[in-house]
């Protein structure tokens, strides 16, 4: 099982490379989603895929999934959603304040520096 | 601290207070208030002569960082004794002398004696330092004030230029020496130069041998101007003449002498010391007098006579290394050391009056080209006096001191021949042939040099000034070096005995035992010898040269320029500025999608050579767990909604299908038994869709909207790579685990000892609560930071501001 996450989670990361190598700052963004998704997944196919019941005392049951993975992704799906809104807000105001999403044309002035 | 060592920091701490005399006490030149000093250390140091006859060393420390063995320790022996005799009487005169020649009105004359003391000191320090690590910050010292004085008229382009060239030469090469010396330190495990000495016999077989003469040579040759180096000296004549005359001839210019002088019996054991030091002297010598006969400034006249000089010194003090490998009773080689302190003397007295006298007819014509001087003999006499002293001694003639130490050169030089080692017995030859042949042209330059200023007509329409002699003060200082030209050349013994004896018994430092030998060649100094019909041939040679000058002058404008060094320096120079722009221009572009892939190929470089070469392929496909049909459908469903993001024309349909990878993650979580996280997973990614669909909205109008994405082949490749990068360690990594995890813990105490039944929650609040607390520090730094975002706005006047 473990070996079909991999190729899936190394699909992701090279949809992420490409769309992050893209002019777009939209494309960035979905970009750096995918990756974020591709690692969470990553940490979770690392723990272990092996059969067992969900972490929780209640089940009862002879064997859990490891729970310490998932509490890692737990916190870094908050992370990476704090860090994905405030980009999203930041492409939004450049949006506004110059007036265009390609990478290219978004360079600093030589007076700027 | 012993009273060495006061007189070590004398000249740094009367530096202190140059400003303030210099600004409350106007009516007198601040020079004056120099001039005791170098006189009192002077006679403080004459003091040492008779310890130093004797053959018996000082020693005096100071620690300065104990902790790491560095020491100031002032060492004096002959060799440092001679050396501190010539800076503080130097220094001196030539203190004496600025004060004559620089105005109190129109000068700055608080900065001169600023950089001038610090000079001083640092000069001191250089010779007397028996530390390695002190004597180069002494030494980097000497460069810094070098640096300073030579830029004194810094509103003068030139006087920048050369203040610039001189600097990174010479940096480069003490840079280099700082390299050597670390490698001398880790042979010898000691920074003291004694000590280093005491046991130099065992260094020769060190792998780090080699490398530390060449870098102490490079340190030297730099410093002394020698062959390709010397190109600064010349542009370092923009400094006012009495930096010239004391940094440029006399001082700062024989610290690579020193050095080499003093290193000596370290190195002279290997070959490569005595071809470098004796071959890099000797085309010095002859390649440096050769130019100096084409200048037409009378500084550059000098310059490249000092270069040539200094060469001369070098040869002799490779030649003197020689002493290391013959027996003591059939040593003929003793010879070429004592000439070359004599010489290092000798020239430091003539050279010293030479550029004073120059200095004076600048001051009082206007100008120092030769072209427009001459015929100032019967104008100016004693100035002529002096410099015709000077000259002649220059020019190796009886009876001045040049003739006694050009005679011992020769000498030298010929018993090269009588060498059999290190095809010495073959190409020695050259030594004799380019020394005679220097010493024709030295002859050259030095009657230029008089014939051109002082004899001719008088042409007073020419001079920027009505010329007339110089005040006596200005004349003082040179009128003394002229007289121990005089009487050096008349007694020279009174100086071989008391202070040359014992500097050729420290550069050749356990070679003898005290006071044997070296004696016997210095009352050696006449008789009917090969060198004498040398002289006699150069002064011939040389008569029908300088006679016959005006003819042959054409050669120097076939000398191409674009092989000249000066150009080589420039060009160098230019091309690195225009290389380094180049490749900056080149590689740092401004785009953020070329730092992306500097950086994902290097990801991938190093990732993929370190699997290559590191990888672990010992695979247990029992660790693997069976594949189920829903994840398989769920896997192509991801697969599916990440190649829409690629392949939509337009944002929406990224959109969306960014939105369906994130669902399908959480039915992922639901899959492998993750409650907690698919809640998480779903509650978000709707969130974040939302806010991408906001970001949509407010795009610009103008272009792009709805436009497809054209497929780039690099950007293909690297994302590829990375994919396979990826797979392939966490597939590497998943096979191969040398352990269990840790999880058995919170499956058994989540319960028992934090009374939850909820593992993930518990993890995420109890055991490992720290990282919850941090993580809601970064979602209210996210708030925050976002609210800012929008509320804040600078106004058009802010900005403008700004």
């Amino acid at each position: 099982m473990e070996l079909v996450m991999i190729i899936v989670i190394g699909f992701l990361f090279a949809a992420a490379t490409y769309l992050m190598l893209s002019k777009s700052l939209l494309r960035i963004i979905i970009g750096t989603g995918l990756l974020s998704h591709g690692a969470h997944l990553l940490l979770l196919t690392m723990g272990g895929l092996k059969e067992g019941a969900p972490p929780l005392l209640g089940e009862h049951a002879e064997r859990y999934v490891d729970p310490l993975p998932q509490a890692l992704i737990l916190t870094a799906i908050v992370i990476s959603f704090g860090v994905t809104a405030f980009f999203l807000v930041l492409a939004y105001r450049s949006y506004q304040e110059l007036g265009t999403d390609n990478m290219e044309q978004m360079r600093g002035k030589e007076e700027d520096d | 601290m012993s009273t060495l060592h006061w007189a070590m920091v004398a000249p740094f701490m009367l530096a202190l207070f140059v400003p303030f005399l210099y600004k409350h006490v106007r009516s007198i030149h601040t020079g004056w208030f120099i001039l005791p000093l170098p006189v009192a250390l002077f006679f403080y140091f004459i003091r040492y002569m008779d310890i130093v006859q004797q053959y018996e060393t000082v020693t005096e420390t100071v620690p300065w960082i104990p902790s790491l063995n560095i020491h100031f320790t002032a060492y004096v022996d002959g060799l440092s004794l001679l050396f501190s005799l010539l800076i503080t009487g130097i220094g001196s005169l030539v203190v004496l002398y600025s004060i004559y020649y620089l105005e109190k009105e129109k000068e700055k004359l608080h900065h001169f004696y600023v950089y001038l003391l610090l000079f001083m000191g640092a000069m001191l320090g250089v010779v007397l330092s028996d530390h390695l690590i002190t004597l180069y910050l002494f030494w980097e010292l000497t460069s810094i004030s070098s640096f300073l004085l030579i830029a004194y008229w810094y509103k003068r382009e030139r006087s920048r230029y050369g203040a610039k060239k001189s600097m990174l030469i010479t940096m480069f090469g003490g840079l280099l020496m700082l390299g050597g010396f670390l490698a001398l330190s880790v042979m010898g495990d000691t920074y003291s130069i004694r000590e280093l000495l005491a046991h130099s016999s065992t260094f020769v077989n060190e792998p780090l041998f080699s490398v530390a003469l060449l870098l102490i040579l490079l340190g030297a040759f730099t410093k002394s101007a020698q062959f390709p180096f010397y190109i600064w000296l010349p542009d370092a004549m923009e400094a006012p003449t009495p930096v010239s005359a004391y940094l440029h001839s006399a001082t700062m210019v024989k610290a690579g002498i020193y050095l080499v002088a003093r290193l000596t019996p370290i190195f002279a054991l290997s070959p490569l010391w005595i071809w470098l030091v004796g071959g890099t002297g000797i085309v010095t010598l002859f390649w440096a007098s050769f130019l100096a006969s084409r200048q037409t400034d009378l500084k550059g006249i000098l310059a490249y006579s000092t270069v040539s000089q200094l060469g001369l010194i070098m040869s002799l003090l490779g030649i003197g290394a020689l002493a290391f490998h013959y027996n003591f009773a059939e040593n003929i080689f003793i010879v070429a050391t004592l000439a070359a302190v004599f010489h290092l003397f000798n020239h430091a007295t003539f050279k010293g009056s030479l550029f004073m006298v120059v200095g004076i007819v600048d001051h009082e014509t206007g100008t120092r080209d030769i072209r427009r001087l001459g015929g100032l003999m019967t104008v100016m006499p004693m100035t002529f006096t002096i410099a015709l002293i000077g000259s002649l001694s220059m020019a190796g003639l009886p009876p001045f001191n040049g003739f006694l130490s050009k005679e011992m050169f020769f000498t030298a030089m010929l018993r090269v021949l009588e060498a059999d080692i290190f095809s010495l017995e073959t190409w020695g030859i050259l030594f004799p042939v380019l020394a005679w042949c220097g010493s024709v042209f030295t002859f050259l330059y030095s009657f230029l040099l008089i014939s051109k200023t002082f004899l001719g007509e008088y042409r007073p329409e020419r001079l920027e000034k009505e010329a007339h002699e110089a005040p006596v003060g200005m004349l003082l200082a040179p009128m003394l070096l002229a007289l121990l030209v005089i009487v050096i050349g008349f007694v020279p013994n009174i100086l071989s005995d008391t202070v040359l004896a014992p500097a050729v018994y420290a550069v050749l430092n356990g070679l003898f035992k005290p006071g044997e030998g070296v004696d016997v060649h210095i009352a050696h100094w006449h008789g009917w010898t090969p060198e004498v019909f040398m002289t006699l041939g150069v002064i011939a040679v040389g008569t029908v040269v300088y006679k016959t000058f005006p003819k042959w002058n054409g050669v120097y404008r076939r000398l191409p320029e674009r092989l000249s060094l000066n150009h080589l320096y420039n060009r160098l120079l230019e091309w690195m500025e225009k290389g380094s722009f180049a490749l900056n221009e080149r590689y740092m572009t401004g785009s953020v999608r070329t730092y992306l892939i500097y950086i994902f190929t290097a990801i991938i470089a190093l990732l993929s050579v370190s699997i290559v070469l590191k990888g672990q392929w010992n695979i247990e496909i029992s660790r693997f767990a069976p594949v189920g049909i829903y994840e398989i459908v769920l896997a192509v469903v991801i697969v599916a909604g990440a190649l829409t993001t690629l392949v939509s024309k337009s944002r929406l349909t990224s959109i969306i299908a960014l939105g369906s990878v994130g669902y399908t993650v959480a039915l992922f979580f639901v899959l492998f038994r993750a409650p907690d996280l698919a809640l998480t997973q779903l509650v978000i990614e709707t969130i974040s869709v939302a806010l991408f669909l906001l970001c949509f909205y407010h795009l610009p109008k103008l272009r792009d909207h709805g436009k497809g994405y054209s497929f780039k082949l690099t950007n293909a490749i690297i994302s590829i790579a990375v994919g396979v990068v990826v797979s392939t360690i966490a597939f590497l990594s998943h096979a191969y685990k040398p352990f269990e995890s840790i999880s058995q813990y919170y499956v058994e105490n989540t319960y028992e000892k934090a009374a939850g039944k909820n593992m993930v929650n518990v993890i995420l609040v109890d055991f490992r609560g720290f990282d919850t607390l941090f993580e809601i520090c970064v979602l209210a730094i996210a708030a925050l930071g976002i609210y800012g975002m929008i509320k804040l706005r600078m106004t058009k006047e802010e900005k403008l501001e700004k």
